[in-house]
C-alpha cells in the first residue's frame, strides 16, 4: 500500500507540474471568425479602412506571416504603395495590374503572380507563393472584405484610398469582431489630433489639461523610451504605475497603426522642457 | 508597484520544434542476481527493426483494403452510370453546411466530453496495438535462445494486453456513440458519403484483430515448442500485421479532416478510397503513432516493472523485476530517439500543405503548447538517462565510464534551458529599460527555432552517449583495434555535435527564414550517423569481448521512480500533441471544406487543455491500475484453509 501511495503521488505531483506550466503561460484563445451583417450603405472610407484593419488583423490571418519574423514582407513595416508599384515594374512580375490597388488584389487572389525573391516555397525557385488564395477556404475574404484591406494598407502611410466604397449591400459581410464599431470618425492627421480623437487628456495631464486620473505626460519622454510609449498605448495593462487605477481602455481595436504612431512620437516629444 | 504581463498577442509566441507522442508488458521465472537476465544485444536490436519494418508492412494489407473498397466505389459508380441524370449529380454531393443549431445540445460540452473518450480510447488502442509488437520480438528472441523466460515475460505481457483490449473496444463504441450523437452532420459525411466501405473494411479488420488475438494469448502454452511455436509465430505476426492496418486506416480519418484529398472544393468525393486515403500528411502520421506506440508502450510496461520491483520481498523477485524494468525502459528509449525524425516529417509536410497551418501551429496561438513540449520531452530525457546511469550500478565495470556523466548531464540542462527560453515577452518597463528591448540581446535569438533545434538533436546524441556507456559498462573489449575504434567513434561524436551546431547556427540566423528548415536535415543526418555509427561500430568491438558479472536488482529504489516518470510525461505528451496535431484545423471540421460551427469551435486557453490533459492521463492512469491489479489477480488463487495464494504456487500445493 505504500508503494502504491508513493508512486501515485509521485505520478500525481509530476502531472501537476505540467499542468502548472500551462496555468503560467499566456492564456490566449482562439475565436472562429462569426459571419455578421454589415450595412454598407452606412460605410464611411474611415470605417471601412478600419474593417480592413481589422480583417488584416484578425480574419484575413494577414499577420501569421506578414510581420516581422521573416517569413513573409512585413507589410506594416513597407509602404505597400510605393512597394506595389515597383514590383510592378520588376521583370519577373507577370500580373496584368496597373495600379498598386490592382497589384495588391491580384496578389491575393492569385499570390503566384509575383512572388517576392527569398519567399518562395521551397524548391519552386521563387515561382510559387506559399500563400493561399485568400477569396477561397480556410481564409474565404469576399470581394468587399478584399478591397477593405487594400483600402486600410494603402491608408496605413498616408497614401491615398483608391479603392471605392462598396456602391451595394452584400448579403452577408464578414467581420472579425462583433464589438466593433461599424463607422469610426476621421483619422488623426497629428499627434494633437490624435491625443484628442483618443480622449487621453480626460485621465493624462497633456497638452493643457491637468487630469490626475493616469500619470502626467507632459514629461513622458523623458522617463519612458519610445519602445515603452508605444507598449503603454498597446497595452496599457503590462505596466501599472504606482498609485494609479488600472483602468486605462485598451485601444488596440480602434486606433489604427498610422494615429498609434503619431501619438507615440508626440509623447516621445514631450520632456517637459517645452514653452 | 510593477505588474507584469506576457504578451496576449500571437507575435509573442515562440517558435519551437517539432516532436510528438505516443506502446509495452513483460514477466518471467525469478531468479537471483547475476548475468542470467540477459542484456539485449545490437542482433536483438535489429530484429526490434525488423519487425517494425513488416509491421509498418501492414500498410499493403491497407492497399488490400482500399482496393477492396475502391471495388465497391467503382461498382457503385457503375450502378449510378446506368441510371439518369439526377442520381449521376447525387454522387457529387457537396458537404453539409451545419448550422448551430444542428448540433445537438445537453447540456455538456460535446467537444469535452468526446475529447475525453477519443483521448482514453487512443490510449489504450496504443497500448494494444504497440504491445504486440514487442511481445513478438520477446517471444521470437526466447525461441530462438531456447530461454523460457522470454517466453513468460512475453505471455504476461500478453495477458496485459488482453485486459485493456476490452477497454479499447469498449471506449472505442463509446466514442462512436458520442461523434454520431453530437456531430451527426460530420459523422453521415465521413461515413456514408467519403470512407464508405472502407468502414465496412474497417469493422471485418477488428473482427479478424479479436480473433487473432484471442487464439494468439490462448494458443500460447499449446504452441509452445517445436514447428508449433512457428504456427505460434506466424499468428502472432498476423496479429502484428492487422493491428497496423487497423492503425493506418483509422489514421486515413485523422489525416482526411485536417488535410483532405480525393474531394472537390465543396467537399464532394471526386476520387477513389485510396485517393481520399493517401492524403500528404497519411504517412508521416503512420510512421510517427507506429514509433511513439512503442515507445508509449514501452514506458507503461516499465511502470508495471518497476510497482513490481518496489514492492517485491526477495532478491529473486527484485532481480526479475529489475531486468523487466530494463527491458521496457529499453524499448521506450529506443523508439523514443528516432520519434523527433518523424515528427519533423509529420511537421514539414502539414508546413508543405498548408504554410498557414504549419505556422499557426509553430509560431501561432499553438505554439506556447510546445513549450509545455520542451518540459515533458526533457522530462522524458532526464528520466531515461537517469535510469541508465543508476543501472550502470548492475555492474563494476561502469566504473570506467562514469566520469563521463556530469558532461550529458551538462549538456541536458543546458539543453532543456535553450528549449523553454521563450522568444518573445513582454516585461515590466524597468525590466525592458534594463534588458534594451524586449528581446534579450543574448537570450532572444535562443527562442527561435534554430536555438532549438541544436539543443535537441544535441540531447539526442548525448543520450544515445548514455545508452552507449550503458551497453559497454559489462564488456571487455578484446579486439586489438579497440583504441582505434574508440578514437573513431569520438571523433564522430565530435563531428556530428559540431556539424549540430553549425547547422543550426548558419541556417537559424545567416539566411532567410524560409530556408531555416534546411538546418533540419543535415541535424537530422548527423544525429543518425551517430546512431548508427554507434551501432555498428560496437556490433563489431564486442565480439569475443568478455562479459562482466551484472547484478540484477542491484539498482536503488529511487532509479525506479524514473520508470514511472516516463510513462506519465509519454502519456501527458501524447494527449497534448494529439490536441495540437487536432487543434490546427481550426474551426473547421475537414479543413478548409467543411466548418465546425458548434459552439465549441474556439481554440481553448492553455490551461483548459492542460485540465483536459491531465484528466485524461489520470484517468488512464486509474484505468491502468485496474488492469494490472486484474492482470494479477489471475495469478492468484483461494486455498481451503490457506487463503489466498499464488496460483503456480497453490496448484504446486494442490
Amino acid at each position: 500500500m505504500t508503494v502504491l501511495i508513493k508512486t501515485l503521488g509521485f505520478s500525481l505531483a509530476l502531472m501537476l507540474i505540467f499542468t502548472v506550466v500551462t496555468y503560467v503561460l499566456p492564456q490566449m484563445k482562439g475565436e472562429a471568425p462569426e459571419d455578421r451583417d454589415v450595412d454598407v450603405a452606412a460605410l464611411t472610407m474611415e470605417s471601412f479602412i478600419s474593417l480592413g484593419e481589422e480583417l488584416y488583423l484578425g480574419k484575413g490571418t494577414c499577420t501569421l506571416c506578414h510581420n516581422d519574423l521573416g517569413r513573409a514582407p512585413d507589410l506594416l513595416a513597407l509602404n505597400v504603395v510605393n512597394t506595389s508599384l515597383k514590383r510592378i515594374g520588376d521583370p519577373f512580375y507577370q500580373g496584368h495590374a496597373m495600379d498598386a490597388a490592382g497589384y495588391l488584389r491580384e496578389s491575393m487572389l492569385d499570390p503566384d503572380v509575383f512572388v517576392v525573391r527569398g519567399f518562395g516555397k521551397k524548391g519552386s525557385d521563387d515561382t510559387e507563393s506559399p500563400m493561399s488564395a485568400i477569396d477561397k477556404p480556410p481564409i474565404q475574404l469576399s470581394d468587399v472584405e478584399i478591397s477593405a484591406i487594400i483600402a486600410f494598407l494603402q491608408a496605413k502611410d498616408g497614401n491615398p484610398v483608391t479603392v471605392a466604397l462598396p456602391a451595394q449591400t452584400p448579403a452577408s459581410l464578414v467581420a472579425a469582431d462583433e464589438k466593433t464599431e461599424p463607422i469610426k470618425p476621421m483619422l488623426a492627421q497629428n499627434g494633437k489630433e490624435a491625443i484628442a480623437k483618443y480622449a487621453c487628456a480626460a485621465c493624462h495631464a497633456i497638452l493643457d489639461t491637468e487630469a490626475a486620473i493616469g500619470p502626467g505626460l507632459n514629461d513622458v519622454g523623458k522617463r519612458l523610451s519610445i519602445d515603452q510609449i508605444r507598449e503603454s498605448v498597446i497595452a496599457p495593462n503590462a505596466v501599472i504605475v504606482e498609485g494609479y487605477p488600472p483602468v486605462m481602455p485598451d485601444l488596440s481595436g480602434t486606433m489604427v497603426v498610422k494615429e498609434l504612431e503619431l501619438i507615440v512620437r508626440f509623447l516621445a516629444e514631450q520632456t517637459g522642457d517645452q514653452p | 508597484m510593477l505588474h507584469r504581463h506576457v504578451n496576449p498577442t500571437p507575435f509573442a509566441c515562440p517558435e519551437y520544434g517539432a516532436l510528438q507522442d505516443r506502446t509495452i508488458i513483460i514477466r518471467g521465472k525469478q531468479e537471483v542476481s547475476g548475468s542470467r537476465y540477459p542484456l539485449w544485444n545490437w542482433r536483438q536490436v535489429l530484429l526490434v527493426m525488423m519487425v517494425a519494418i513488416i509491421g509498418l508492412s501492414g500498410s499493403g494489407f491497407s492497399s488490400v483494403a482500399s482496393a477492396a473498397g475502391q471495388a465497391a466505389a467503382q461498382q457503385i459508380t457503375s450502378v449510378n452510370n446506368d441510371v439518369p441524370t439526377d442520381e449521376s449529380e447525387s454522387s457529387l454531393v457537396p458537404a453539409p453546411k451545419p448550422e448551430r443549431s444542428d448540433y445537438p445540445n445537453i447540456g455538456v460540452s460535446s467537444r469535452s466530453l468526446v475529447w475525453v473518450i477519443a483521448q482514453m480510447h487512443l490510449f489504450f488502442g496504443a497500448l494494444v496495438l504497440a504491445v504486440p509488437i514487442f511481445v513478438l520480438v520477446i517471444e521470437l528472441i526466447g525461441f530462438r535462445t531456447k530461454d523460457d523466460r522470454y517466453d513468460d515475460m512475453a505471455h504476461e505481457f500478453m495477458k496485459i494486453s488482453l485486459t485493456a483490449y476490452a477497454i479499447t473496444a469498449l471506449f472505442g463504441g463509446a466514442l462512436t456513440l458520442c461523434l454520431f450523437l453530437f456531430y451527426p452532420d460530420l459523422m453521415t459525411y465521413m461515413t456514408t458519403r467519403v470512407f464508405g466501405a472502407q468502414m465496412l473494411v474497417y469493422a471485418t479488420l477488428f473482427f479478424l484483430e479479436s480473433l487473432l488475438l484471442y487464439v494468439y494469448y490462448y494458443g500460447w502454452y499449446a504452441l509452445r515448442y517445436g514447428n508449433r511455436k512457428w504456427i505460434h509465430l506466424t499468428l502472432g505476426l498476423l496479429l502484428n500485421a492487422v493491428g497496423t492496418t487497423l492503425l493506418v486506416v483509422a489514421n486515413s480519418w485523422t489525416t482526411f479532416m485536417m488535410a483532405p484529398s480525393g474531394i472537390d472544393a465543396a467537399g464532394a468525393v471526386v476520387g477513389n478510397i485510396w485517393e481520399v486515403m493517401r492524403g500528404p500528411l497519411w504517412n508521416p502520421l503512420n510512421l510517427h503513432r507506429f514509433i511513439a506506440n512503442i515507445a508509449f508502450g514501452g514506458a507503461v510496461v516499465g511502470a508495471y516493472a518497476a510497482f513490481k520491483f518496489l514492492c517485491a520481498k526477495t532478491a529473486a523477485e527484485k532481480a526479475h523485476y529489475d531486468w523487466m524494468g530494463y527491458t521496457s525502459n529499453f524499448i521506450a528509449i529506443l523508439a523514443f530517439l528516432p520519434l523527433p525524425f518523424a515528427g519533423y516529417w509529420l511537421m514539414a509536410e502539414i508546413y508543405a500543405y498548408s504554410q498557414q497551418m504549419g505556422i499557426l501551429a509553430m509560431g501561432g496561438i499553438l505554439a506556447w503548447l510546445f513549450v509545455i513540449q520542451a518540459v515533458l520531452i526533457c522530462t522524458i530525457l532526464f528520466a531515461g538517462n537517469y535510469y541508465l546511469w543508476s543501472g550502470m550500478a548492475r555492474t563494476e565495470g561502469s566504473q570506467r565510464y562514469r566520469w563521463l556523466i556530469k558532461y550529458i548531464a551538462a549538456v541536458l540542462v543546458l539543453g532543456f534551458l535553450v528549449w523553454v527560453t521563450p522568444h518573445n515577452i513582454i516585461f515590466s518597463t524597468d525590466e525592458l529599460a534594463r534588458l534594451g528591448g524586449s528581446n534579450h540581446s543574448v537570450l532572444g535569438p535562443l527562442g527561435i527555432m534554430p536555438a532549438k533545434n541544436i539543443a535537441v538533436f544535441l540531447m539526442l546524441i548525448f543520450t544515445f552517449l548514455s545508452f552507449q556507456i550503458y551497453r559497454r559498462a559489462d564488456k571487455v573489449i578484446t579486439v586489438s583495434w579497440e583504441r582505434w575504434a574508440n578514437a573513431l567513434m569520438i571523433a564522430i561524436y565530435i563531428v556530428a555535435s559540431m556539424n549540430v551546431i553549425f547547422a543550426g547556427i548558419y541556417y537559424g540566423y545567416f539566411t532567410n527564414t524560409v530556408y531555416k528548415v534546411g538546418s533540419s536535415v543535415m541535424q537530422v543526418g548527423s544525429t543518425l550517423v551517430v546512431i548508427v555509427s554507434g551501432v555498428v561500430i560496437d556490433t563489431f568491438l564486442f565480439k569475443g569481448a568478455k562479459t562482466l558479472p551484472v547484478s540484477w536488482g542491484k539498482i536503488s529504489g529511487r532509479s525506479q521512480y524514473a520508470l514511472f516518470a516516463l510513462p506519465v510525461a509519454f502519456t501527458w505528451l501524447m494527449a497534448l500533441m494529439g490536441y495540437v496535431r487536432s487543434s490546427v484545423r481550426t474551426h473547421w471540421h475537414v479543413y478548409a471544406v467543411m466548418k465546425d460551427n458548434s459552439s465549441d469551435n474556439f481554440i481553448p486557453t492553455l490551461k483548459h487543455v492542460g485540465n483536459m490533459v491531465t484528466f485524461t492521463t489520470v484517468l488512464f492512469l486509474m484505468f491502468l491500475l485496474f488492469i494490472f491489479w486484474v492482470a494479477n489477480l489471475s495469478g492468484v488463487k483461494q486455498v481451503p484453509g490457506l487463503g489466498l495464494a499464488n496460483r503456480a504456487a497453490a496448484e504446486g500445493v494442490a
